[in-house]
């Protein structure tokens, strides 16, 4: 189910892979429409995706009873993605580095690490149940180093 | 672009060709099955040409750590050949650029078997 208000795409969408596709479709299609190049086009889609992941698998353990919440804006000064699940919460203090020696060879772990490299701001929220993570592209900042 | 996966013997060493996206799911989950199939066959020396794969997201970077750590468990290496400048890149920022042995060329990666 997806809605467009003033220039807002919102997106319900169960817990499924087939969701977190059109989430990083919706975050590419965010990210050429605001010119921004192939490169940081990538960065946005891909850490849309590592969000989308977190939600689908970690947050709501692809529960068929539990949805994700995901909405994308272009403000003009930058660009916002919501994603949001109804899981048990993700304590962003807690997560391994995964670049640490000890951590280089796990298999998982990696997500937020790409996200917080390729977005601009990363916000947790507690939405009790579930964590909502707000990322932010600045617009002005991507022009310039493209 | 969902991901296939070609294999071939050059002097004993398996290259499977990989051609599109490895992320969570599908793709992920190919590429795992392929290696331990071959590594359940005996298989020591495979060879990954990520020539064609544009794309890799953290599940799928996870896949390619699994990929190493199994093969060496079982005394096998499994290399990586022609990155393209994302994965390259993805690699780089990640610190797995320092994990695994990454070559440029086809034969001198046969050769680096030996």
């Amino acid at each position: 189910m997806s809605e467009a208000k003033a220039g807002r795409l919102t997106l319900t969408l169960k817990s499924t892979m087939e969701s977190v596709d059109e989430i990083e479709a919706a975050a590419e299609k965010l990210a050429a429409e605001s010119g921004l190049d192939e490169n940081e086009r990538f960065h946005v889609s891909m850490a849309a995706r590592e969000a989308a992941v977190n939600a689908v698998l970690h947050g709501n353990e692809y529960d068929p009873a539990k949805l994700v919440f995901a909405s994308f804006e272009n403000t003009g000064a930058a660009l916002v993605m919501t994603i949001a699940d109804q899981g048990k919460g993700l304590d962003p203090d807690s997560l391994p580095d995964p670049l640490a020696p000890e951590n280089l060879l796990r298999g998982s772990g990696r997500g937020i690490f790409l996200i917080r490299s390729f977005m601009d701001e990363i916000h947790f929220r507690q939405l009790h149940p579930g964590t909502e993570l707000t990322l932010v592209k600045h617009l002005a900042t991507a022009h310039k180093k493209s | 672009m969902a991901l296939t996966i070609a294999s071939r013997e050059v002097n004993g060493v398996t290259v499977l060709d990989l051609s599109g996206r490895i992320t969570l799911g599908e793709g992920s989950v190919q590429l795992r099955d392929a290696i331990r199939g071959l590594i359940s066959k005996g298989q020591k020396s495979i060879l990954l040409n990520l020539a064609e794969v544009n794309y890799i997201d953290g599940s799928g970077l996870g896949e390619l750590v699994s990929a190493f750590t199994t093969a060496k468990n079982q005394q096998a290496e499994v290399k990586l050949l022609k990155l393209t400048k994302k994965v390259h890149d993805l690699l780089q920022l990640t610190k797995l650029y320092t994990v695994f042995d990454i070559q440029e060329d086809e034969a001198g990666a046969i050769d680096s078997f030996k």
